[in-house]
């Protein structure tokens, strides 16, 4: 069971179609999946599911980053997790890596930093975000473009993120955590 | 929260703004009027067919010409978003992007630049799964034009149904053709839509067709009770 985080600002928001949706065109194919609003996880959806994939959000939605207290489970959580631009920011900020403003808009240039289960070599992704995640001593950076970060994974956890959004282009990456992380 | 949509009266812009406002309000129509039948960015056949559906939706329509030139009619979206957000308040712009990475991106960088929301909620759904809804809410949807092989004039002014959606789904096994046409290969004029409170009837209509490329041209029509 896959469990997708709605990380939109509220649930059933027009965001869900756009974030949600196509993550699950991919995911359902290979697992069973469900879905939850950030707001609403709960210990039980944390214990059912085997993986976990954060959503993305519209380019002015930071609505999530204003509550990482509704994130604190990421601490304890065994299960892999990726976050997608919005999902990966959270993560970096729940271990307390920075977040500064950084506009990326379209086909972007990622370039593989650490040999990874998700990718490898030089390669093209979607990129929509307006916040990126420092460096920082809690994670590997594992790939990045030529404006910031793209890709990290926690030095102790099976806890990846990825700035740009792998749904678009890049479905492979998708399966490759699904399958493989 | 208060939206624009980018509508050309197209299925997918049209099913776009049913999404938008089952979950926010809509209070508007931008239409971007061509003059370039090549433009990257905007749909062209039967453009004009929407001021009825406007009517029909019950909603004001602000239209921008622009001479589709490449890159130049960024600047024109730029300037009619401006004044929607100016004359009716917008907090954000709807658009139908499926696939176009093209023009999500573009679109997606006009609004941030003026501090509005972007949505695409069609944004990388399944092409068939998209055109069975259609069908499923209840869209009457015709095809105005064809631009790939082995699409012909057979298929122009033919209302998208079950056996309509079965063969594009074929011919996209055969052929490699994107079955709701995002690669252009189809393009479609909504005559009815569960918003609309009243349907269109045509009139008058012309077909135009070479080899592989044609347009069902709306001359005349007008809205009809449903």
């Amino acid at each position: 069971m896959i469990l997708t985080v709605d990380m939109n600002w509220k649930k059933t928001s027009l965001g869900y179609y756009e974030f949600v949706t196509p993550i699950l065109e991919v995911a359902e194919k290979i697992d069973e999946c469900m879905v939850k609003h950030y707001l609403e996880i709960t210990s039980q959806d944390l214990k059912r599911c085997s993986k976990i994939i954060l959503s993305g959000t519209a380019l002015k939605d930071n609505a999530f980053l204003f509550k990482p207290e509704k994130f604190n489970w990421l601490k304890e959580t065994e299960k892999p997790t990726l976050g997608i631009c919005a999902g990966m920011e959270i993560i970096g900020k729940v271990f307390g890596a920075a977040l500064k403003e950084s506009l990326e808009v379209g086909m972007t240039n990622i370039t593989t930093i650490k040999a990874n289960t998700l990718f490898s070599g030089d390669f093209k992704a979607y990129s929509l975000h307006s916040y990126c995640v420092k460096a920082s001593d809690n994670f590997e950076v594992l790939g990045q473009s030529i404006k910031c970060v793209q890709a990290i994974k926690h030095r102790d956890k099976l806890i990846f993120g990825v700035l740009f959004h792998p749904e678009v282009r890049n479905t492979q990456i998708l399966k490759n955590f699904i399958l493989i992380a | 929260m208060r939206l624009g949509v980018l509508f050309s009266g197209g299925k997918d812009s049209t099913l776009a703004l049913q999404y938008a406002a089952e979950q926010e309000e809509v209070v508007c129509l931008i239409t971007m009027v061509s003059e370039n039948k090549e433009s990257y960015m905007f749909h062209t056949p039967n453009i004009h067919v929407s001021n009825l559906q406007a009517e029909a939706l019950g909603l004001p329509q602000i239209k921008q010409v622009t001479k589709g030139e490449k890159e130049k009619e960024l600047e024109d979206l730029e300037a009619v978003l401006t004044q929607a957000k100016s004359k009716y308040s917008i907090e954000g712009v709807v658009t139908g992007a499926v696939e176009s990475v093209y023009q999500a991106e573009r679109v997606q960088r006009i609004c941030y630049k003026l501090g509005l929301w972007c949505f695409n909620p069609l944004w990388k759904h399944d092409q068939e799964a998209l055109l069975e809804e259609l069908l499923k809410k209840g869209f009457v949807v015709i095809i105005s034009g064809v631009f790939a092989f082995p699409l012909d004039e057979s298929w122009l002014g033919k209302q998208i149904d079950k056996k309509i959606i079965e063969r594009l789904v074929e011919l996209q096994v055969q052929y490699g053709l994107s079955p709701s046409g995002e690669g252009g290969e189809i393009e479609t004029t909504v005559l009815d839509a569960p918003l609309f409170k009243k349907k269109i009837e045509i009139l008058r209509s012309t077909v135009e067709c070479r080899a592989n490329a044609g347009l069902y041209a709306i001359e005349r029509a007008r809205l009809i009770p449903k």
